[in-house]
């Protein structure tokens, strides 16, 4: 079988995995892994997402399915031998060796003679600006850069593909978006292929060209960040991406792409039919809160609720508004600070309006 | 402890700003006072415990190996006229009168045996040469004593080393029994030169000390270091199981175990007979009173002590470095000796260095497993101790166990720094 350039870098074909023979960790995983792209398993935890991560770096093996690497199942092939970096949550830096030796050992236990090993360290090194610390112990320097001396010391030997297992958890926030940019640059810089696991959907939607969304050890959803945000499959993906309000309520109709909803208060809404099947069935619509619009007059949307402010609060550049509507009381609308056409202090009557292209009705959630 | 102080310096930071009469230091110093007078007063009874039982009974017994009271005080008028004695001329009639008169006195107290003893240590035959005399003093009382009249006693005092011998136990320190430990002595030109090859054991018997320890030691840790790996990578139930084995024997005493050993490794005993059973051999081994016996022995011993430091550093050492060094491109092989290893090296000092030290100063295990060529430096310290009564050999070779175990103990401090020995 000859490999071309189009064929998926790694293919996960039907896999499965237990640990104690009876809960499936990962259900039934097909997923294809392009060229040089930046793939992020997102999800909760428990939900798999490392567990496939293991998986391909060897360290675990497949219950069930097979793991293809360029074409060739690598379900026998030991960690060692299947040229793929890996950084780890905590780096596993080796305490006992300066940042050069950790940097060159790749190389060097490819057997590439000591000078050339420790002069592409460096080189290593120097691409994550840390040239100047190669003679340190990894305990010396601070928590980002242990993570900038892991990064290089899984790029060093050129592998086909960087696995990493939520690398940015231990690291403050600040220095957490730093080092996502920093990542990202070398990504499109090198061109090499990597996978990233995280459970901070932040970090997935600004680094990723796809996102695949774990959950309950399947794939929800995997598509590029925007396609994610903005069409999620199912309830579980639009809770799990951004912030979102959910309405729950049974189908009146169903005709072509959009349907009608009636809430438990009786009021209708007209939504996107996602999944939300045939009329009678149940479902939950979801509304971005940065699409709901707030007026004191009745405005021209297709969806118009009269609603009860109950909180306010100021975010600076937006302001978010806790209100009650259709007798749900967690509803949230995100206004942008210079945009508030509306009273919005705790009690005031006001009306929620948005467009029927901003509701999807999604599957059921048990409220 | 690091904790507490990088705070202190916080507030005294913070202090500095306001304008204070009191330098900051001392406000400190008042600030910590009742914590360090606490923390002295939960140490004290230990301290004190140490002190009284420990410490100090050490130093006693230190103080033996250099002490020499025999002859200053049994025969103080001698060792007067011995330090004006050159030690090569005949002795004056002062030196003999003198000593005729202490031996005499001595006899009548009875602490002329406890100076024939002593000078015994030194030239053998001089203990009869000695009691002989002051019984002969005794009886004729004389009062002025002459070199011929100790001759007339007893013709050995014709020759000279034996007044030498008593001019060099005469001082109130001496080095003999310190020499004695390394098989030298001070000859009668006064150098200080070996024991003749028969005389000399002591330096065997360290070389062998050390090579028993040594073997046991690489032993312990070769047998301990795949059950501490176990033990730090297994689940906690059976982990568990482990470590209960690893620590049943610390629930024996060292003597009932000594002693099942005997039983086990006797001609016809149960190791014996399963071997031959099994067919590995067809006669029986020479297990006890024999070197294998006490390898075994102390082997048995020392396991536990190498394997919880093994194990309590091998825990610390996260599974991700094997992991990363192998996803690197290392063979399972290559990573455990070029990751793992390296750092479970403070564990393998602390362990090695443990057992060593407590196998050197052994001494039930080789005193009834061993046999004669098996017996190691703490049963000569007893038995110098409990039956020939030499108290200051005994206590010149324990201080040859305690330098060696400071010197060992040091060089290891120097190679992993103090935080190397850690225990549990």
């Amino acid at each position: 079988m000859t490999v071309t350039v189009n064929d998926p870098l790694v293919r996960f074909v039907d896999v499965q995995k237990t640990y104690d023979g009876e809960h499936l960790v990962v259900k039934k995983l097909n997923l294809d892994i392009q060229r040089g792209e930046f793939l992020t398993l997102l999800g909760p935890s428990g939900s798999g997402k490392s567990t496939c991560l293991m998986m391909l770096a060897g360290f675990e093996t497949p219950t069930h399915g097979d793991i293809l690497l360029n074409g060739q199942a690598i379900n026998n092939v030991p960690p060692h031998k299947r040229d793929i970096g890996v950084v780890f949550q905590n780096y596993a830096l080796f305490p006992h060796m300066s940042v050069a030796e950790n940097v060159a050992f790749p190389l060097t236990v490819r057997k590439i003679n000591k000078t050339d090993a420790k002069k592409q360290a460096i080189r290593a090194l120097e691409m994550v600006q840390l040239g100047s610390f190669a003679d340190r112990r990894p305990g010396q320097l601070s928590g980002g850069q242990q993570q900038r001396v892991a990064l290089a010391r899984s790029l060093v030997f050129e592998p086909q593909l960087v696995l990493m297992d939520e690398p940015l958890g231990a690291l403050d926030k600040k220095l957490r978006e730093q080092m996502q940019i920093e990542i990202k640059h070398i990504h499109e810089n090198l061109g090499v292929t990597m996978v990233f696991v995280t459970h901070d959907q932040d970090e997935a939607l600004t680094m990723s060209d796809r996102v695949a969304v774990f959950n309950d050890g399947i794939i929800q959803q995997i598509e590029p960040p925007a396609e994610l945000y903005e069409r999620p499959a199912n309830s579980f993906v639009a809770n799990f991406i951004g912030e979102t309000n959910t309405l729950c309520g049974e189908v009146l109709r169903a005709e072509g792409r959009e349907c009608a909803v009636k809430l438990p208060n009786g009021a209708e809404i007209t939504a996107q039919n996602v999944i939300a099947g045939q009329s009678g069935a149940r479902t939950s619509v979801s509304i971005r809160p940065e699409r709901v619009q707030l007026s004191e007059e009745r405005p021209t949307a297709t969806n118009v609720f009269e609603a009860t402010v109950i909180e306010t609060i100021y975010h600076g550049n937006h302001v978010r508004v806790s209100l009650d509507v259709a007798g749900q009381k967690d509803f949230r609308a995100m206004i942008r600070s210079g945009n508030i056409h509306a009273d919005l202090n705790p009690g005031h009557k006001i009306f929620v309006g948005f467009s029927e292209n901003d509701c999807r009705a999604l599957d059921p959630i048990s409220a | 402890m690091e904790q507490v102080s990088t705070n202190n310096n916080n507030q005294s930071e913070g202090l500095a700003q306001g304008e204070d009469e009191i330098p900051l230091k001392l406000k400190l110093k008042r600030a910590e006072r009742m914590r360090k007078y606490r923390a002295m007063a939960l140490i004290a009874p230990l301290f004190l415990f140490i002190l009284g039982v420990f410490a100090i009974p050490i130093a006693i017994m230190m103080w033996r190996a250099i002490d020499n009271p025999e002859v200053v005080d049994n025969l103080p008028q001698t060792a007067i006229e011995l330090s004006n004695w050159d030690g090569e001329s005949t002795p004056t009639t002062a030196l003999t009168t003198a000593f005729a008169s202490d031996l005499v006195k001595a006899y009548e107290d009875k602490t002329a045996s406890t100076v024939a003893k002593r000078l015994n240590y030194d030239v053998s035959g001089m203990r009869s040469l000695v009691t002989r005399t002051a019984r002969k003093f005794n009886s004729t009382q004389p009062a002025m004593a002459t070199m011929d009249d100790f001759i007339k006693a007893d013709k050995r005092w014709a020759d000279l080393r034996y007044w030498q011998a008593l001019k060099r136990a005469s001082s109130s320190l001496t080095p003999f029994y310190v020499l004695n430990a390394f098989d030298m002595k001070i000859n009668d030109e006064g150098q200080i030169t070996s024991v003749p090859e028969g005389q000399a054991i002591y330096t065997n018997i360290f070389w062998r000390t050390m090579w028993i320890a040594g073997v046991v030691t690489v032993g312990s840790l070769l047998i301990g270091f795949p059950i501490a790996y176990l033990l730090a990578n297994t689940s906690s139930k059976v982990s568990n199981l482990l470590m209960f084995c690893v620590l049943l024997p610390f629930w024996t005493s060292l003597l009932v175990r000594t002693s099942a050993w005997v039983v086990l490794l006797q001609k016809n005993g149960v190791v014996n007979s399963t071997l031959i059973n099994l067919g590995l051999i067809n006669e029986p081994m020479t297990l006890l009173f024999a070197r294998p016996g006490v390898y075994i022995a102390f082997l048995h011993l020392l396991v536990p002590f190498v394997v919880l430091p093994l194990y309590s550093v091998m825990t610390s050492i996260s599974p991700a470095y094997m992991r990363a060094a192998e996803s690197l491109g290392a063979h399972p092989a290559i990573a455990f000796v070029r990751v793992y290893l390296p750092q479970t090296l403070p564990g393998i000092g602390a362990g090695g260095i443990l057992a060593f030290i407590l196998a050197i100063g052994y001494y039930i295990t080789p005193a009834l497993i061993g046999g004669p060529q098996d017996q190691m430096l703490s049963y000569f310290i007893a038995n110098h101790a409990n039956s020939t009564l030499n108290w200051g050999l005994a206590s010149a070779l324990g201080m040859v166990l305690l330098v060696t175990t400071m010197i060992l103990f040091s060089i290891y401090n120097r190679l992993t720094g103090a935080s190397g020995v850690k225990m549990g």
